[in-house]
Protein backbone atom coordinates (compact mmCIF):
# COMPACT_ATOMS: atom_id res chain seq x y z
CA UNK A 1 0.00 0.00 0.00
CA UNK A 2 0.99 3.29 -0.93
CA UNK A 3 0.27 4.77 2.77
CA UNK A 4 1.70 4.50 5.89
CA UNK A 5 -0.53 4.52 9.01
CA UNK A 6 1.44 5.21 12.52
CA UNK A 7 -0.58 5.10 15.54
CA UNK A 8 0.00 7.71 18.41
CA UNK A 9 -1.59 6.72 21.55
CA UNK A 10 -5.13 6.66 20.71
CA UNK A 11 -4.32 8.33 17.42
CA UNK A 12 -3.73 6.77 13.94
CA UNK A 13 -1.86 9.21 11.34
CA UNK A 14 -2.69 7.80 7.95
CA UNK A 15 0.16 9.42 5.43
CA UNK A 16 -0.47 9.15 1.80
CA UNK A 17 2.00 9.32 -0.45
CA UNK A 18 2.22 10.97 -4.09
CA UNK A 19 0.25 9.63 -6.05
CA UNK A 20 -2.91 6.38 -4.76
CA UNK A 21 -4.46 4.40 -7.73
CA UNK A 22 -7.47 3.41 -6.70
CA UNK A 23 -6.84 0.34 -4.87
CA UNK A 24 -4.16 1.82 -2.72
CA UNK A 25 -7.39 4.09 -1.51
CA UNK A 26 -9.54 1.26 -1.28
CA UNK A 27 -7.25 -0.56 0.59
CA UNK A 28 -6.02 2.25 3.32
CA UNK A 29 -9.88 2.52 3.55
CA UNK A 30 -9.80 -1.42 5.14
CA UNK A 31 -6.51 -0.91 7.00
CA UNK A 32 -7.82 2.52 9.03
CA UNK A 33 -11.20 0.72 9.66
CA UNK A 34 -9.83 -2.50 10.74
CA UNK A 35 -6.92 -0.65 12.23
CA UNK A 36 -9.60 1.65 14.33
CA UNK A 37 -11.55 -1.34 15.98
CA UNK A 38 -8.13 -3.33 16.41
CA UNK A 39 -5.94 -0.39 18.37
CA UNK A 40 -9.79 1.23 20.31
CA UNK A 41 -8.70 4.30 18.36
CA UNK A 42 -10.39 7.75 18.73
CA UNK A 43 -9.79 9.64 16.12
CA UNK A 44 -7.68 9.47 12.85
CA UNK A 45 -5.81 11.56 10.49
CA UNK A 46 -5.11 11.45 6.85
CA UNK A 47 -2.31 13.53 5.71
CA UNK A 48 -2.82 14.29 2.48
CA UNK A 49 -0.01 16.79 1.99
CA UNK A 50 2.15 14.59 -0.76
CA UNK A 51 -1.22 13.93 -2.76
CA UNK A 52 -1.33 14.90 -6.46
CA UNK A 53 -4.23 14.91 -7.29
CA UNK A 54 -7.49 14.70 -5.04
CA UNK A 55 -9.75 13.78 -8.46
CA UNK A 56 -13.58 12.29 -7.54
CA UNK A 57 -12.81 8.85 -6.94
CA UNK A 58 -10.31 10.31 -4.07
CA UNK A 59 -12.66 12.62 -2.88
CA UNK A 60 -15.50 9.49 -2.98
CA UNK A 61 -13.19 6.93 -0.81
CA UNK A 62 -12.09 9.54 1.87
CA UNK A 63 -15.69 10.24 2.51
CA UNK A 64 -16.21 7.48 3.02
CA UNK A 65 -13.67 6.42 5.16
CA UNK A 66 -14.75 9.20 7.49
CA UNK A 67 -18.20 7.77 7.37
CA UNK A 68 -16.99 4.27 8.20
CA UNK A 69 -14.71 5.62 11.17
CA UNK A 70 -17.46 7.73 12.67
CA UNK A 71 -19.57 5.17 13.08
CA UNK A 72 -16.84 3.04 14.42
CA UNK A 73 -17.08 5.80 17.31
CA UNK A 74 -14.06 7.57 16.17
CA UNK A 75 -13.32 11.14 14.30
CA UNK A 76 -11.68 11.73 11.06
CA UNK A 77 -9.83 14.65 10.09
CA UNK A 78 -8.91 14.92 6.42
CA UNK A 79 -5.43 17.45 6.74
CA UNK A 80 -2.48 18.86 4.34
CA UNK A 81 -5.01 19.63 1.19
CA UNK A 82 -2.34 21.51 -0.79
CA UNK A 83 -3.92 25.10 -2.41
CA UNK A 84 -3.39 23.81 -5.94
CA UNK A 85 -5.29 20.53 -4.99
CA UNK A 86 -7.87 22.51 -3.38
CA UNK A 87 -8.05 24.77 -6.27
CA UNK A 88 -8.73 21.90 -8.47
CA UNK A 89 -10.98 20.11 -5.99
CA UNK A 90 -13.44 23.14 -6.23
CA UNK A 91 -13.18 23.77 -10.24
CA UNK A 92 -14.29 20.06 -10.22
CA UNK A 93 -17.10 20.68 -7.86
CA UNK A 94 -16.06 18.50 -5.11
CA UNK A 95 -16.61 18.88 -1.47
CA UNK A 96 -15.54 16.96 1.69
CA UNK A 97 -19.29 17.60 2.87
CA UNK A 98 -19.54 16.15 6.29
CA UNK A 99 -15.95 16.05 6.81
CA UNK A 100 -13.44 17.54 8.91
CA UNK A 101 -10.49 19.02 7.86
CA UNK A 102 -7.16 20.97 9.05
CA UNK A 103 -4.07 22.80 7.61
CA UNK A 104 -1.53 20.37 8.37
CA UNK A 105 -0.41 17.57 10.89
CA UNK A 106 -0.36 19.62 13.78
CA UNK A 107 -3.22 21.32 13.88
CA UNK A 108 -5.22 18.05 13.01
CA UNK A 109 -3.63 16.83 16.15
CA UNK A 110 -4.89 19.88 18.13
CA UNK A 111 -8.27 19.40 16.94
CA UNK A 112 -8.33 15.68 17.80
CA UNK A 113 -7.03 16.23 21.42
CA UNK A 114 -9.37 19.12 22.17
CA UNK A 115 -12.54 17.25 20.42
CA UNK A 116 -11.94 14.10 22.36
CA UNK A 117 -10.69 15.39 25.67
CA UNK A 118 -12.86 14.10 28.79
CA UNK A 119 -15.91 11.94 27.12
CA UNK A 120 -15.47 10.42 23.73
CA UNK A 121 -15.41 12.38 20.55
CA UNK A 122 -17.21 15.92 20.65
CA UNK A 123 -15.63 16.70 17.79
CA UNK B 1 4.53 9.02 -34.66
CA UNK B 2 6.28 9.01 -31.40
CA UNK B 3 7.73 12.87 -31.71
CA UNK B 4 9.12 14.43 -28.54
CA UNK B 5 6.23 16.60 -28.05
CA UNK B 6 3.58 13.23 -27.62
CA UNK B 7 2.69 10.54 -24.72
CA UNK B 8 0.71 7.96 -25.43
CA UNK B 9 -0.62 5.87 -22.21
CA UNK B 10 -2.49 2.74 -22.42
CA UNK B 11 -5.00 2.23 -19.85
CA UNK B 12 -6.47 -0.57 -18.67
CA UNK B 13 -6.13 -0.48 -15.19
CA UNK B 14 -6.36 1.92 -12.50
CA UNK B 15 -2.29 2.13 -11.94
CA UNK B 16 -2.48 3.53 -15.39
CA UNK B 17 -4.51 6.30 -14.33
CA UNK B 18 -1.94 7.32 -11.57
CA UNK B 19 0.39 6.69 -14.78
CA UNK B 20 -1.33 9.14 -16.82
CA UNK B 21 -1.92 12.20 -14.91
CA UNK B 22 2.16 11.93 -13.71
CA UNK B 23 3.31 11.68 -17.62
CA UNK B 24 1.75 15.18 -18.08
CA UNK B 25 3.73 16.75 -15.42
CA UNK B 26 7.20 15.98 -17.78
CA UNK B 27 5.39 16.15 -20.76
CA UNK B 28 4.68 19.72 -20.23
CA UNK B 29 7.39 21.36 -18.31
CA UNK B 30 8.89 24.07 -20.38
CA UNK B 31 5.20 25.28 -21.09
CA UNK B 32 4.04 28.55 -18.71
CA UNK B 33 1.98 26.37 -16.63
CA UNK B 34 1.70 27.15 -13.15
CA UNK B 35 1.56 25.23 -10.12
CA UNK B 36 -2.54 25.42 -10.06
CA UNK B 37 -3.25 24.32 -13.81
CA UNK B 38 -0.75 21.63 -13.63
CA UNK B 39 -2.96 20.15 -11.12
CA UNK B 40 -5.99 21.01 -12.91
CA UNK B 41 -4.97 19.22 -16.22
CA UNK B 42 -3.64 16.10 -14.02
CA UNK B 43 -6.55 16.41 -12.61
CA UNK B 44 -8.86 16.40 -15.84
CA UNK B 45 -6.72 13.41 -16.99
CA UNK B 46 -7.50 11.11 -14.07
CA UNK B 47 -10.99 11.74 -14.09
CA UNK B 48 -10.95 11.28 -17.99
CA UNK B 49 -8.67 8.05 -17.42
CA UNK B 50 -10.53 6.91 -14.59
CA UNK B 51 -13.93 6.57 -17.26
CA UNK B 52 -12.11 4.12 -19.33
CA UNK B 53 -11.12 2.18 -16.32
CA UNK B 54 -14.98 2.31 -14.96
CA UNK B 55 -16.84 2.03 -17.96
CA UNK B 56 -14.87 0.43 -21.30
CA UNK B 57 -12.30 -1.65 -19.65
CA UNK B 58 -9.55 -0.19 -21.81
CA UNK B 59 -8.58 2.85 -23.67
CA UNK B 60 -5.64 5.11 -24.74
CA UNK B 61 -4.80 8.74 -23.33
CA UNK B 62 -2.75 10.60 -25.77
CA UNK B 63 -0.92 13.72 -24.79
CA UNK B 64 0.25 16.22 -26.74
CA UNK B 65 1.82 20.04 -27.17
CA UNK B 66 0.04 21.76 -29.48
CA UNK B 67 0.76 25.49 -31.49
CA UNK B 68 -2.01 28.06 -32.64
CA UNK B 69 0.09 30.90 -33.38
CA UNK B 70 1.74 32.16 -30.77
CA UNK B 71 -0.01 30.32 -28.17
CA UNK B 72 1.01 27.00 -26.99
CA UNK B 73 -0.85 24.70 -25.36
CA UNK B 74 -1.59 20.51 -23.91
CA UNK B 75 -4.21 18.70 -25.73
CA UNK B 76 -5.15 15.50 -24.05
CA UNK B 77 -7.28 12.72 -25.89
CA UNK B 78 -9.27 9.63 -24.39
CA UNK B 79 -9.88 7.42 -26.12
CA UNK B 80 -12.02 3.86 -25.79
CA UNK B 81 -13.57 1.08 -27.57
CA UNK B 82 -16.17 0.78 -25.17
CA UNK B 83 -20.15 0.96 -24.60
CA UNK B 84 -20.17 4.67 -25.45
CA UNK B 85 -22.69 6.73 -23.95
CA UNK B 86 -26.29 6.76 -24.81
CA UNK B 87 -27.25 10.04 -23.41
CA UNK B 88 -24.38 12.76 -23.70
CA UNK B 89 -26.17 15.46 -22.19
CA UNK B 90 -27.24 13.81 -19.71
CA UNK B 91 -23.55 12.71 -18.82
CA UNK B 92 -22.51 16.14 -18.73
CA UNK B 93 -24.25 16.87 -15.79
CA UNK B 94 -22.98 17.25 -12.38
CA UNK B 95 -24.26 14.34 -10.43
CA UNK B 96 -25.21 12.06 -13.08
CA UNK B 97 -23.08 8.43 -12.92
CA UNK B 98 -23.76 5.47 -14.62
CA UNK B 99 -21.12 3.29 -11.84
CA UNK B 100 -19.50 4.12 -8.72
CA UNK B 101 -18.75 7.70 -9.41
CA UNK B 102 -19.65 11.17 -8.08
CA UNK B 103 -21.00 11.98 -11.33
CA UNK B 104 -18.62 14.67 -11.67
CA UNK B 105 -15.99 13.19 -13.45
CA UNK B 106 -16.90 14.64 -17.58
CA UNK B 107 -19.08 18.16 -16.81
CA UNK B 108 -15.70 18.81 -13.65
CA UNK B 109 -12.85 18.11 -16.41
CA UNK B 110 -14.83 20.19 -18.81
CA UNK B 111 -14.57 23.33 -15.75
CA UNK B 112 -10.79 22.34 -15.14
CA UNK B 113 -10.03 22.62 -19.07
CA UNK B 114 -10.90 25.67 -21.99
CA UNK B 115 -11.81 23.22 -24.40
CA UNK B 116 -13.93 19.92 -24.28
CA UNK B 117 -15.01 18.04 -27.03
CA UNK B 118 -16.71 14.77 -26.40
CA UNK B 119 -17.74 11.97 -29.38
CA UNK B 120 -19.27 8.99 -28.39
CA UNK B 121 -21.24 6.40 -30.25
CA UNK B 122 -23.37 3.95 -28.85
CA UNK B 123 -21.42 0.03 -29.29
CA UNK B 124 -18.59 1.66 -30.72
CA UNK B 125 -17.01 4.21 -27.85
CA UNK B 126 -15.89 7.17 -26.74
CA UNK B 127 -13.56 10.34 -27.59
CA UNK B 128 -13.09 13.44 -25.35
CA UNK B 129 -10.69 15.68 -26.53
CA UNK B 130 -9.76 18.65 -23.89
CA UNK B 131 -6.85 21.27 -24.35
CA UNK B 132 -5.21 23.97 -22.03
CA UNK B 133 -3.52 26.89 -23.39
CA UNK B 134 -0.79 28.82 -21.84
CA UNK B 135 -2.29 32.19 -20.01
Amino acid sequence: MRASILKQNRFLIASVQGSMSDADLVELRDELASGVRRHRSTGVIIDVTMLDVMDSFAARTLRGVAQMVRLLGAECIVVGIQPEVAFSMVQLGLTLEGMTTALDLEDGLDALEAGVSGQGNLL
Amino acid sequence: MTDPGEVVVPIRADVDVVVARQKIRGLVSDLRFSGNELTLIATAISEVARNIVSYAGNGEIVMRVIQRGQRRGITVVARDRGPGIADIERAMKDGFSTSRGLGLGLPGSKRLMDEFELVSEVGKGTEITMTKWER
